[in-house]
């Protein structure tokens, strides 16, 4: 009787505790004209990929204070405070850690809508963690506007409330054999060996699918074709097929761990290619820190570089903003995940409204120019199918002297790319 | 290319061997998985990494001073949390370790950032070269210092009183404390020895190893099946089974597909668990 008694009490206090929670969060929402608006941003901040996590939150970040606070400088909500159609309401951005799981990326994501109550969502880095964060928002009606993820199977699910503003990997894995065709012709050197190597989530296998898609077009052969899984201890055995193959051309789509064990790895197994493309690790300043000289000669996609500055004047204003808050040039991945909350205060704006779904429509209606964005895209206007920018780009840096150089298109670049790839033992 | 892949495989499975014998210690006394144990090695990796920036020491040569700090962070972790749950329940002392280790990932991350770090070059760096074969040298150098701590460790548990003691617990809790054997200093003592273990390979893994705070959990997860791979309990099976799963890492990443590597590895661990359920060294009942 005495422990029938003892529950009742400990479930009668739970009630209340839990009702004055929600009773609390009620008054909150019944403010009226909103002060701040909240966006959710989810990026995998501890874990394997921790620091890719915070170097795109610092992109969100920057673009955050960019809107909130008033600059001098050519660009959308830099000279006004906040949203201007809702009485200057400031953003505030919830962050939550996916810690690079799929599963905990779409728990967290309920979290925020639920909990935390944002209005919108933006950001995300992985494929496989925005696949299942976008059907949480999708089943709650928020919008979501992403600019960092690249996996093509993300827009062909026909999402009503999903946006993507950077070109995806159909687009950059064509980009890359077309560098490579470029370059081909250029030196008249024969690069039709390829060797494709990926780490075996969402996203790097469907880079791969691209990339196997386009090399037939092209009339390229992929001598070895091999999947990994993220995040593993070693990469001999990876490499070693590689060496067996005897590749012109060297493509791997990668984490920030094992890119730079694979780079290690190839090193010690002295492979070396003639060109050498890295995707999504290698643009991060923390791989160039760790490998030093050895990352030179290595192609990235990125879809920014400061090279760009001269194109447009307002990108080495808005570096230098980043480089007082953070201490270094703003990187390709934090410039990828700055692009969304713009995009998404551009729609809210035209909505003047927090309601799903005018913001939805304001997003369809989306017609932004390219001085409005830091990265080489012409503009952004979604396709209305599938929600891709229709005006997305994306460009190749080199990795010379240890800093990334903007080397094609071949008309954007200030600098001639170096080929080939140089020895190890030489550098 | 096979015995390139050999090599390699071996190469491998000594860093992992480091691991999972320190794992074989702590479960053998005090019938403890170590989940904290993947984040031992990282501490002791920074703890090199530090070793090598601030005081210049060389991280093989910081190894014995990794393997003191983390003997007596190992004992002292013991008096702070083991002692009190070694006699609980199996959830609570799997959760205990469970939840170390989660706190001292975190920590790391919010004392050094996620941030990635490496010894520019150790002392041995290089690969030497022998007929098409190649060895890299600071992998070579590590492996032969697993190689020598281990032998120090089997001697010890063989040779000294203290050791046997350990031996004796393993064998019979019971009755080795009816023999007068103290459970608790024992027991303290293995966990230390277990933890300076995980501190020696996490000092000679720094010597070529990238270093960042969730960089040895799945050599954690890697180090616990060699462990039932080996059998339980039993040091030397600790040391084979993380040899084999060293040569099945590279091998069948290279034969089969590097998608299946892993689960090659667990494959193989299952197909023991399922014929010899004490594992390949393991003593009779589990």
């Amino acid at each position: 009787m005495k422990r029938v008694t003892r529950f009742l009490w400990v479930a009668f206090l739970a009630i209340v505790l839990i009702g004055s929670l929600y009773a609390g969060g009620g008054k909150e929402e019944a403010k009226g004209a909103p002060k701040t608006i909240k966006l959710g941003a989810i990026y995998p901040l501890t874990g394997g990929i921790a620091v890719t996590g915070a170097d795109c939150k610092s992109g969100v970040e920057m673009a955050i204070d960019i809107i909130n606070n008033k600059y001098d400088i050519d660009f959308p909500f830099a000279r006004t405070e906040g949203i201007p159609n809702l009485g200057g309401a400031k953003l505030e951005v919830v962050f939550a850690d996916s810690r690079g799981d799929a599963t905990q990326g779409m728990a967290e994501a309920e979290r925020l809508i639920t909990q935390d109550k944002i209005v919108a969502m933006v950001g995300g880095y992985q494929s496989a963690v925005v696949k299942t964060i976008s059907v949480a928002t999708e089943r709650l009606r928020i919008p979501y506007v992403l600019s960092d993820a690249t996996s093509p199977t993300l827009t062909e699910r026909g999402f009503k409330y999903f946006f993507r503003v950077i070109p995806h990997d159909g687009i950059q894995a064509k980009n890359a054999l077309d560098m490579i065709r470029d370059i081909e012709k250029k030196e008249n050197v024969p690069l039709k060996k390829i060797a494709l190597i990926w780490e075996n989530t969402e996203w790097g296998s469907n880079v791969a699918v691209q990339v196997r898609k386009y090399a037939q077009d092209y009339g390229m052969t992929i001598v070895a074709d091999i999947g990994y899984p993220n995040r593993t201890t070693d990469l001999t055995a990876e490499v070693m097929r590689i060496k067996a193959s005897q590749p012109d051309v060297l493509i791997h789509p990668g984490y920030i761990s094992d890119a730079i064990l694979f780079v290690k790895t190839l090193k010690s197994m002295d492979v070396v290619p003639k060109v050498f493309v890295g995707m999504a690790a290698y643009v991060e300043p923390n791989f160039l820190q760790t490998l030093g000289n050895d990352g030179n000669y290595i192609f990235t996609r990125a879809v920014y570089g400061l090279d760009l500055a001269k194109a447009k004047p307002f990108i080495a204003k808005i570096n230098e903003l980043y480089k007082q808050k953070y201490g270094r040039d703003m990187s390709a991945n934090a410039a990828r995940s700055f692009t969304a909350p713009f995009v998404m205060a551009d729609a809210i704006n035209r909505a003047k409204s927090l309601d799903p779904d005018a913001i939805q429509k304001a997003l369809m209606e989306t017609n932004l120019p390219a001085s409005a964005f830091i990265s080489p895209y012409e503009g952004c206007k979604f396709d209305p199918v599938t929600h891709d920018n229709i005006y997305a780009r994306s460009l190749y840096l080199q990795i010379q002297n240890q800093q990334y150089r903007v080397v094609w298109p071949f008309d954007l670049a200030p600098v001639p790319y170096q080929f080939p790839f140089k020895p190890w033992k030489e550098r | 290319m096979f015995i390139q892949l050999v090599v390699s495989g071996l190469l491998l499975g000594c860093i992992y061997s480091l691991i999972s014998m320190g794992l074989s210690l702590i479960w053998g006394v005090m019938g403890i998985v170590n989940f904290a144990h993947g984040a031992f090695v990282m501490l002791a990796m920074y703890a090199a990494y530090y070793g090598d920036q601030l005081l210049r020491i060389d991280p093989l040569l910081f190894t014995p001073v990794a393997i003191l700090l983390l003997f007596f962070l190992g004992v002292l972790v013991y008096q702070i949390i083991i002692q009190y749950v070694v006699d609980g329940p199996y959830v609570s002392r799997l959760l205990a370790t469970f939840g170390l280790g989660f706190f001292l990932i975190n920590m790391a991350q919010f004392l050094w950032s996620p941030n990635f770090r490496t010894i520019k070059e150790s002392m041995v760096h290089g690969v030497w070269k022998i007929g098409s074969v190649m060895i890299e040298l600071p992998k070579l150098a590590s492996s032969l210092g697993s190689i020598l701590v281990a032998a120090l460790v089997f001697l010890f548990i063989r040779k000294t009183r203290t050791g046997q003691a350990i031996q004796a617990i393993s064998a019979d809790k019971m009755g080795a404390a009816l023999m007068g054997i103290n459970l608790k200093r024992i027991a303290a003592f293995s966990f230390g020895l277990g933890i300076a273990c995980a501190g020696a390979a996490g000092s000679l893994l720094a010597t070529f190893y990238y270093i960042f705070p969730d960089v040895a959990s799945l050599f954690g997860l890697i180090a616990l099946v060699a462990v039932a791979l080996g059998g339980f309990g039993s040091v030397e099976g600790a040391f084979l089974g993380a040899l084999i799963l060293g040569l099945v890492e590279t091998l069948g990443g290279y034969y089969v597909d590097p998608n299946w590597k892993y689960a090659l590895m667990f494959l193989i661990y299952l197909g023991i668990v399922l014929i010899r359920p004490q594992g390949l060294l393991g003593r009779g009942k589990v």
